[in-house]
């Protein structure tokens, strides 16, 4: 599993990282996280606010720090 | 005294926390408000709390207003309209959405992509941070509802015709390619219930007290100093209305600092109260808002030189035309 964070380095991007972080251990998940900083390859997912959840691609979330809870429903589909 | 004066006086210019601030200044510190230290400490106290309770009730109004309008329905709903009326409500979302030129590049990519014309994305830019329910009720605030009004109604002006005009300029070659080929998202919306927007609006006033209050305590900093110990004539013989260049000198003087309005009112405040033309005060603000550093270097990330030279000569023109009218039309709404 390949997850990615995407925002300009902003507090909620950090936060979110973190939720992330924390879903991912609770679930004992061995993920990488990646954090996409460069403005092109934010728009290159089409996400017009950040930060922004991707997991395998796919762009689950955008413009919310979501608590690790919420991640975790996201990471189990 | 009618209702709406006294609640004008009260909740707006919040007559009481004046008073307050006075009793603390005088009794507690024991310092007489007629002296420079004295009226400065007053002035400081009193606007940085004044401003704090504003940005959050202001912040938090907002943020329940646009939660109603994530990007993507802005963008469906700018993207079924077309000529005047696109502008028109480019600029008038614009005011809705987001406080920081920082979020306004992904906007920028988001919008373009899905084939919105450019002259809308910049209305919806320019309006962005010029203009927002903020700006109208601190500027009733500071001054007065004909001078918040006139200020939200000519930014919204500017915006429409600056959008208008950088259409005409076919400039689309300027955009970075990479913009052109993103994707466009739609995420299915999810629904949002009373309880997620509380949320959200709360987060969003964390959120931007969290990054605005060093601004504020810096603006209302320099507008003590502006209002008790900078002599009116230095500052007169530098931005006096009577210099015709006093307009285009504050707006210049204005682009590279990064603010925003709550910080940069106070400094405007303080600028008219030493008799600084309102025009030349507001075009001070104005400027400081719409263009920053910062934005203009990440604009820069997604437009070439000819196209934000356009942008920038456009705002800033705007701007100096608004100072000039609003010197000359300041008897009227004063």
């Amino acid at each position: 599993m390949q997850v990615k964070i995407l925002g300009s380095g902003c507090r909620k991007c950090v936060a979110l990282a973190d939720n992330t972080r924390a879903a991912l251990d609770h679930l004992g998940q061995d993920a990488e996280i990646v954090k996409v900083t460069d403005v092109a390859q934010i728009a290159a997912h089409g996400v017009m606010s950040t930060p922004a959840l991707v997991i395998d691609g796919k762009v689950v979330s955008t413009g919310k720090v979501l608590a690790a809870s919420e991640i975790e429903a996201l990471l189990r589909h | 005294m009618g209702l709406l004066e006294w609640l004008n006086d009260q909740l707006l210019r919040m007559q009481w926390l004046s008073d307050l601030v006075r009793v603390l200044v005088e009794r507690v510190f024991g310092l007489d408000m007629a002296t420079r230290v004295g009226a400065s400490l007053h002035f400081f106290i009193y606007d940085v709390i004044k401003i704090f309770i504003l940005l959050s009730v202001l912040v938090f109004g907002i943020s329940w207003v646009q939660s109603y309008f994530p990007p993507e329905r802005t963008r469906r709903l700018l993207g079924g309209m077309q000529g005047f009326k696109a502008n028109l409500s480019g600029a008038l979302l614009g005011t809705l959405t987001p406080f920081c030129s920082c979020s306004s590049i992904p906007l920028f990519i988001g919008f373009t992509s899905s084939g919105l014309p450019l002259a809308v994305t910049f209305s919806f830019l320019i309006s962005s941070p010029l203009v927002d329910m903020a700006s109208l009720i601190l500027l009733a605030s500071v001054f007065n509802w004909t001078i918040a009004i006139a200020y939200v109604l000519i930014g919204i002006v500017l915006a429409v015709i600056g959008g208008t005009l950088i259409g005409y300029a076919r400039m689309e070659r300027y955009i970075e390619p990479f913009v052109l080929h993103s994707p466009v998202l739609d995420l299915p919306q999810e629904q949002l219930h009373t309880a997620d927007r509380l949320k959200y609006a709360a987060g969003q006033v964390a959120e931007i007290f969290g990054r605005v209050w060093i601004y504020v305590l810096i603006g209302v900093g320099v507008g003590a100093a502006i209002h008790n110990w900078i002599p009116a004539s230095l500052i007169g013989a530098l931005l006096g209305e009577e210099h015709w260049w006093s307009v285009p000198l504050a707006t210049l003087i204005a682009v590279p600092i990064y603010a925003d309005i709550f910080g940069t009112l106070p400094i405007a405040e303080a600028l008219v109260a030493k008799g600084v033309g309102l025009g030349t005060a507001l075009a001070f603000m104005m400027s400081v808002t719409a263009l920053s550093l910062p934005s203009l270097i990440m604009l820069k990330k997604v437009i070439r030189t000819p196209l934000l030279s356009l942008f920038v000569g456009i705002v800033l023109l705007g701007i100096i035309i608004i100072g000039y009218l609003f010197n000359s039309f300041a008897p009227l709404l004063t």
